[in-house]
């Protein structure tokens, strides 16, 4: 997962060619219902990045919590495991998941310096 | 003079791998060609299920294996002993495959064959219920194992891998006479965390349940044919 992230940020990066951005932090939300520990992912962010053009870009996770919405009266709920993830309104299974399916990249904070890529590359 | 900025992306983490699954996608609907990914926990039968699938329908379909494992060939050995060719992708430390790991096997399957001569390609993915749901490898359709003596809580426990799938395949039912499980429990769960999907009972063992699931997956081949526009069978 981490290494997917990097490689979208490098995606990114392309933008900016041939100025450089400097990474301060990457916004990130993540949703509850997806394989991803937030945890975990700024641990092996803070290794993964250590020597890169990213060094020193922080990681900020925005949790986004499990909702889903019964389709039988429209009413939006907390899904649980314990629940059986079904509605407690009709008892009905998780048929529409509302949030917790997140896993975005939601914004850069960045400065840009006019540093050609090619040098940005090698230090 | 540096200016702070923010980029307000709305880019999906995996938006790297996406890309690639997106590209593998469009090879596939050029060829006419169905992807199938079949996950499951180690273990669940996924080989033993191609090794069936691909006997029986030999003579409908052209096929062919992308064989993702940790470390050894031993699957891919056994499907290649089927008739089929297989292209064996061993992942090292990595626990799912990804949309690169695809591409990679597609170009070593293109020095066998032509792949637009082909209906079917199996992707095997790695033995795991946790991180082969998020990573899209450019499949059209997802297949996930759930064998009775994993446990009937387990589409609870890892409900994204359900969640994600297509069809849901619950193995090994010539078992359930030993087992205190319950087959209804099984497939409750399931639908409780995705209520759209096709759910099959089967045993590789005694065959019950197979025409079902050779059905699904001949009529999945009709579909793409029927209708080759790209998003036909893209899930949701």
């Amino acid at each position: 997962m981490t290494k997917c992230l990097l490689l979208s940020m490098n995606e990114w990066r392309t933008r900016h060619e041939p100025a450089v951005p400097t990474v301060e932090t990457v916004h990130l939300q993540v949703g509850a219902f997806t394989c991803v520990e937030p945890d975990q992912l700024v641990f092996t962010w803070e290794a993964a990045v250590r020597g890169s053009w990213l060094d020193g870009a922080r990681l900020a996770i925005e949790p986004v919590p499990l909702v889903g919405r019964c389709v039988l009266c429209s009413s939006t709920y907390a899904p649980s495991a314990e629940q059986g993830y079904r509605s407690p309104c009709c008892e009905h299974p998780m048929e529409e998941i509302v949030s917790g399916r997140e896993l975005r990249i939601r914004s850069v904070d960045y400065t840009l310096t006019s540093t050609p890529l090619a040098v940005a590359n090698a230090s | 003079m540096h200016m702070p900025l923010e980029d307000t992306l709305g880019l999906n983490l995996l938006a790297a791998n996406q890309h690639q699954a997106e590209h593998n996608r469009a090879h596939f609907d050029a060829w006419k060609l169905l992807c199938l990914n079949v996950m499951s926990s180690p273990g669940a039968g996924k080989t033993s299920l191609l090794e069936h699938t691909i006997t029986a329908l030999a003579n409908d379909l052209e096929m062919a294996v992308l064989e993702g494992d940790m470390t050894t060939q031993l699957d891919a050995q056994r499907l290649e002993a089927v008739g089929v060719p297989v292209v064996p992708i061993t992942t090292g430390r990595a626990c799912h495959l990804d949309a690169a790991m695809v591409s990679g096997g597609l170009s070593l399957l293109q020095q066998r064959l032509d792949p637009a001569s082909l209906d079917l390609l199996w992707v095997e993915n790695v033995g795991n219920l946790v991180c082969p749901a998020e990573f899209e490898v450019g499949e059209h359709r997802k297949v996930a194992l759930l064998s009775v003596t994993e446990g009937d809580d387990k589409p609870l426990k890892y409900p994204v891998m359900f969640r994600e799938a297509d069809c849901v395949l619950i193995t090994k039912t010539d078992l359930l006479p030993y087992l205190p499980v319950d087959l209804q429990r099984f497939e409750a769960h399931i639908r409780e965390v995705n209520p759209r999907c096709t759910v099959l009972p089967v045993s590789a063992i005694n065959g019950d349940g197979l025409e079902a699931w050779y059905r699904w997956v001949l009529s999945s081949c009709a579909a793409l044919l029927a209708d080759p526009s790209p998003s036909v069978l893209v899930p949701a």
